[in-house]
């Protein structure tokens, strides 16, 4: 929708050339999220998009993610053969509730930093070890795993002038096997909940808790759990405060989902374990 | 700057932070259009260097340089594109406003897409088909019939009318006309629920560059009205004003601010200053009648025709013949539930809004998207103390209604807007203002008794029913009425009671949605059947069967009616239970399920009276053109009803044509004559019926001037082919235009209809559903619906109806749920959050019909639009009954909502 506040719009092109923040000012990405509620607290629009940022790169440890890498970017990624989460990608642009039309739009970083409990890319971004590089207003760097990141519905760790980067994800998490889980009220509704689980080399299991929760929570074991074990490590560390209510879904059906779809992982991820 | 549109270049440069759907539109591609503005429902869909995107969402300075393609440009210069075609050969829409992005959407699919359409399309909203028609389209069939002989259109499967120019994206909707030196008008808002107005400071609005007015209670006429709009002023209590110095809910206009742009006036909105004296608000309904709750129209009497309203009650209803405490005590088997119906919301995808301007000679025109534009010149003729010829309402294509456009909701403030300004002005609901201050249907709290006898008859029903109807009474006592009307009117039963009341709560209004009140009603009545008849052994068809009226049986509810015009004038509810019966048992796909899925059938039907009472009234004129065709006049409303099409096959088989020359003018109150409105299922029942009369009479009068030219009796000559015929003397129509050139009067008739007598129609639906006892997942295995339509005028779209009344049901019935929180705020005002059915969640429905023909109806049909969407959520409810021997009363029936009560009985 037209953003009447909005009277000017800054092009930087450099890190040196973004204007000094101030109240009512917005970083642009895709600008999905931002032209689709009013914004009348807003009167200037930094658009990131002559940053020229990579939106992928690929070095021998790491995969960076731009904020500004599109959802179709990331989808599209060639992975080798080796990535065995490589899956894992598509599985989360899928369970965007956006279309595909909005995938060519819409950005890796405004999804993190929308930090809405069923935000798809944080729930891949944290389940393979992403670590989030956040411009300081101020200058300088910070570098947040994005499980910290996000630190609750709508709540995150940037503070006004932040600006996300870029995402990290160490290559050694795209060569575990992963299992996905989503549920949602609709066939192809807004997640309720969305779990993965990883299996290291070593046979530890990562249980990675987004959407039904109100910021992403992780799990880890040693070796692949019994039920029992699974469930009650649960129970433990997703007290019932951290469910997350909203019209996608209520919290007590959420934390039997999450206990449900974690339970799925567990035997899937347990029959792909060499024997 | 500079822009290419459909290989065309701008020069234009759009505001800093106006988004791709505006500045397209101010270009002149009126082809892009707005259904929510916020990226769900894909109706703004261009494409961006041969992309789809949702425009709106797109800023429209990233579009500089690059390709853009809207729906206008998709054909190119040689013709239409082949997904264009595909969706005219498959009528892939009704109302037509979301085709455009729909297209658009299609067009840009690769194979593998085309293999996962519910993911492919979930950025597409299409409130009215249930996506079968569209489904089609992508599939490359046909549905339409083109080749059809002269007087022989009537029931047979004609493409609409206006077709070509919806897949061109150049049907004109409400706002798709430029008008120069237009002025915008925003509403400032109650953020209160029930408070009064103290004083308003316009000074700071007024301040704004830009802004010419700011209209508040002060400047409003005072006149008490309704928003609904009737036939029968009287139907609705006069509780509202234009610009009121109370406010009663959230939302609730407060000023309109009237300015040069909409920036402008969004601005002035923000610096108004309203103090309010804020008072005790009333938002359970339960609490309504409660001594010492919060009166909401103190001082209104039973002469604003509001039943109470120190009780708040807004209309009541009581009545009983036999003896159901009796009847009940000795009843073989009794049933007694409490069934609650939410908030949903029509969610037509062009919102409210509309034009007004002063014209040279000065009438006051309104262009607005309506259901009912002589109603609505009715109202502003008086509430402006106006002539009615001063008065002009019109409507072209309008994208959508269900009723939500059976209301005045932005007509009067335009015509006040007009007035004080000189105009021309505009105001367009956003896709929050939809939710948050129109209407809704009314929720209910729908308490029921019922009893039978060992052999399955019904002894006793009883209905107590509290609808709520929100901060003002529009549509209060007439859909109570009828959701306890042709609900146990259906069934025989010696004793019967019902008890109603319609409550003030400072909630948002409930107004007229499909069905109108019977939807809510239906799924207790259909649940108590079940449960009667599953306490007896019985089938539930067996036990409807044994229940149901006959032809010519009293279709009785007390307390009695004051109208006595309802008649069989067909009747094949048997035959819609045989047809839903056998197709339920007919062999089908076998889904593979795991054993946690739980499977069981249901089913539930309806009756509806094919119109609404006390009349309801049409005009039609038709007249012979001088190319030897007709133009006919028709009052009745364009939404996607598909009435443009029926009119016209109704005409052209009256006088022996093909429907492509009939031309037909519409829903424009400059053309004379009367017609209450396309409501209540009105458009082919009630107008259609005046449009036959017309023709009837040209065809009489065709007749005897040719008969008098051939000096033969008028009762040998028949219409035939574009002519009239006495044994081997032919005289085409356009001889007869000469001949009324020479006798200086063309053949012009007209013809009327008052919408009684009534008949009635039926419906049944059956669904076969798997419900994951571990999730509380729902899928829909089968849906099947018949349908009584009498002859079906065309079945595609009659078809189109079912096909659509079913998924806008089953949206109500599985995901819509409009949520208010304790401060009367509603707080899922946008799609995202109010999830309507995409294609993903609908299943294909088979639909029959039962081989009936009416006697009152045109040419034997009988109305068939709003009855498809009454028996969905009962017969849904009695399959998931069916499937988990649980009895849930209160839908949605969401996986969040079924799973407590599965966890309770089958563990996890």
């Amino acid at each position: 929708m037209d953003l009447n506040t909005i009277t000017a719009v800054a092009h930087p092109q450099t890190r040196t050339q973004l204007p000094v923040w101030r109240a009512g000012d917005a970083w642009l990405a895709g600008g999905t999220w931002l032209f689709s509620e009013p914004q009348t607290h807003l009167a200037r629009l930094i658009d990131l998009t002559d940053l020229k940022w990579p939106a992928l790169t690929v070095t021998e440890s790491h995969v960076s993610i731009a904020a500004t890498c599109t959802i179709a970017e990331l989808d599209g990624l060639a992975c080798p053969p080796d990535w065995l989460a490589a899956p894992l990608i598509n599985q989360c642009c899928r369970a965007l509730l956006a279309s595909f039309k909005i995938w060519k739009t819409a950005t890796v970083g405004g999804n993190l930093c929308m930090s809405l409990p069923a935000g798809p890319m944080i729930s891949l971004t944290s389940a393979l070890d992403g670590v989030c590089t956040i411009w300081k207003a101020g200058g300088g760097e910070q570098k947040v795993p994005v499980l910290d990141f996000v630190t609750g519905n709508q709540r995150n760790r940037l503070t006004p002038g932040d600006l996300l980067r870029q995402i990290d994800i160490p290559i050694a998490a795209l060569r575990r096997r992963t299992a996905f889980r989503q549920i949602s009220l609709a066939p192809v509704g807004r997640s309720a909940a969305l779990l993965i689980g990883s299996l290291d080399i070593d046979g530890s299991l990562t249980l990675t808790v987004t959407a039904s929760t109100v910021r992403p929570i992780q799990l880890s074991f040693r070796k692949v759990p019994d039920a029992s074990a699974l469930r009650a490590a649960l129970m433990q560390q997703i007290t019932d405060d951290l469910y997350h209510t909203d019209i996608h879904g209520q919290p007590l059906w959420r934390k039997h989902m999450t206990l449900r779809l974690a339970e799925g992982i567990r035997s899937e991820l347990l029959g792909a374990m060499p024997p | 700057m500079s822009f290419e549109v459909n290989g065309q270049t701008f020069a234009q440069a759009p505001r800093a932070g106006q988004c791709l759907r505006t500045f397209l539109r101010e270009l002149g591609h009126f082809g892009v259009k707005k259904g929510c503005d916020a990226g769900d429902c894909g109706a703004c869909t261009v494409l961006l260097d041969g992309e789809p995107v949702h425009s709106c969402l797109i800023p429209a300075f990233r579009a500089e340089g690059r390709n853009l393609t809207t729906i206008e440009g998709l054909g190119g210069d040689h013709g239409g594109h082949p997904m264009q075609q595909a969706f005219l050969d498959a009528q892939g829409f009704q109302c037509g406003f979301c085709t455009a992005g729909m297209i658009l959407t299609c067009a840009s699919l690769n194979q593998a897409q085309r293999t996962d359409l519910g993911a492919a399309l979930k950025g597409n909203i299409c409130r009215c088909t249930g996506y079968g028609a569209i489904e089609d389209a992508l599939l490359g069939r046909t549905n339409v019939e083109t080749s059809v002989e002269a007087g022989a259109a009537f029931g047979r499967s004609l493409p609409a009318p206006a077709g070509p120019d919806i897949v061109r994206g150049t049907a004109r909707y409400t706002f798709d006309t430029a008008i120069d030196g237009l002025l915008h008008v925003k509403l400032v808002r109650s953020p209160h629920a029930h408070a009064r107005i103290v004083a308003i400071d316009k000074s700071d609005a007024l301040r704004v560059p830009g802004v010419h007015a700011v209209l508040t209670h002060e400047d409003a006429p005072s006149v008490l009205i309704s928003t609904a709009r009737h036939e029968k002023d009287w139907m609705d209590p006069e509780d509202t004003r234009i610009l009121d110095d109370v406010v009663r809910f959230i939302g609730q206009r407060v000023a309109a601010i009237v300015a040069e742009t909409e920036a402008a006036a969004e601005e002035a909105c923000r610096r108004i200053k309203v103090e309010y004296e804020v008072l005790p608000a009333l938002i359970d309904p339960e609490q309504a009648m409660v001594p010492g709750a919060p009166v909401i129209h103190p001082d209104r009497t039973t002469a604003n025709r509001i039943a109470d309203a120190q009780r708040n009650l807004a209309a009541e209803t009581h009545g009983e013949f036999g003896d159901v405490a009796a009847a009940l005590a000795t009843s073989a088997v009794t049933f007694e539930g409490t069934f609650h119906s939410h908030r949903v919301q029509h969610a037509a995808l062009e919102t409210h809004g509309g034009l007004a301007w002063l014209d040279a000679s000065g009438v006051l025109n309104v262009r607005t998207s309506t259901q009912v534009p002589f109603l609505t010149r009715r109202a502003l003729a008086d509430i402006f103390e106006l002539p009615m010829d001063k008065v002009r309402v019109v409507c072209e294509r309008v994208g959508g209604g269900f009723g939500g456009k059976q209301e005045m909701f932005v007509e009067d403030i335009l015509a006040l807007a007009a007035l004080k300004t000189g105009g021309p002005v505009k105001l367009e609901f956003t896709r929050e203002e939809q939710f948050i201050a129109t209407s809704t249907r009314h929720p209910m709290r729908v308490h029921i008794k019922a009893g039978a006898d060992a052999d399955g008859k019904l002894t006793a029903l009883q209905l107590d029913v509290l609808s709520n109807t929100g901060a003002y009474g529009n549509h209060a006592g007439p859909v109570m009425f009828h959701s306890l009307s042709e609900s146990i009117a259906v069934y025989n039963c010696p004793n019967k009671r019902v008890d109603g009341f319609a409550v003030y709560t400072n909630t948002v209004p409930a107004g007229a949605f499909r069905g109108y009140g019977l939807p809510q009603t239906q799924i207790a009545v259909e649940a108590a059947i079940d449960e009667l008849a599953r306490q007896l052994g019985i089938s539930p068809y067996e036990m409807r069967r044994r229940n149901i009226v006959r032809d010519g049986d009293p279709m009785l509810s007390p307390p009695p009616s004051e109208f006595h015009d309802v008649v069989y004038g067909s009747y094949g509810l048997d035959q819609c239970l045989d047809l839903v019966e056998r197709a339920m048992q007919a062999d089908g796909p076998q889904p593979e399920l795991s054993p946690e899925w739980l499977i069981g059938d249901g089913i539930a039907l309806t009756m509806i009276d094919s119109a609404p009472p006390a009349g309801h009234l049409a005009d039609a004129m038709i007249a012979l053109n001088e190319d030897g065709g007709f133009d006919l006049t028709v009052g009745t409303a364009e939404f996607g009803n598909g009435t443009s099409t029926v009119h016209r096959q109704i005409a052209a088989t009256t006088l022996a044509t093909t429907v492509d020359r009939i031309r037909l003018h519409q829903s424009d109150t400059a053309h004379g004559g009367h017609d209450t409105g396309a409501y209540g299922s009105a458009g082919t029942f009630v107008a259609g019926k005046a449009t036959h009369a017309a023709s009837m009479q040209l065809a009489t009068e065709l007749k005897a001037a040719a008969a008098g030219a051939w000096l033969c009796d008028v009762q040998a000559c028949v219409l035939e082919d574009n002519a009239v015929v006495s044994g081997v003397r032919r005289m085409p129509f356009t001889e007869l235009v000469k001949l009324a050139r020479e006798r200086g009067q063309p053949f012009a008739s007209s013809g009327n209809s008052e919408g009684t007598p009534r008949s009635v129609g039926f419906n049944v639906q059956g669904f076969r559903v798997a419900v994951n006892k571990g999730t509380g997942e729902l899928r829909i295995l089968r849906s099947v619906q018949a349908a009584d339509a009498g002859i079906v005028a065309n079945p595609m779209q009659c078809r189109g109806q079912v096909e659509g009344g079913v998924a806008q049901a089953l949206g109500a019935a599985l995901y819509e749920e409009m949520v208010i929180d304790a401060n009367g705020s509603v707080t899922n005002p946008k799609f995202r959050d109010y999830h309507l059915p995409s294609f993903a969640d609908v299943p294909r429905t088979e639909v029959y019909f039962a081989d009936t023909s009416d006697t009152i109806g045109p040419l034997g049909a009988k109305s068939m639009s709003e009855s498809p969407y009454n028996p969905v959520a009962a017969a849904l409810g009695n399959a998931i009954a069916d499937a988990t021997g649980i009895r849930f009363t209160a839908p949605p029936f969401k996986p969040d909502r079924l799973f407590p009560a599965l966890h309770d009985r089958f563990g996890s």
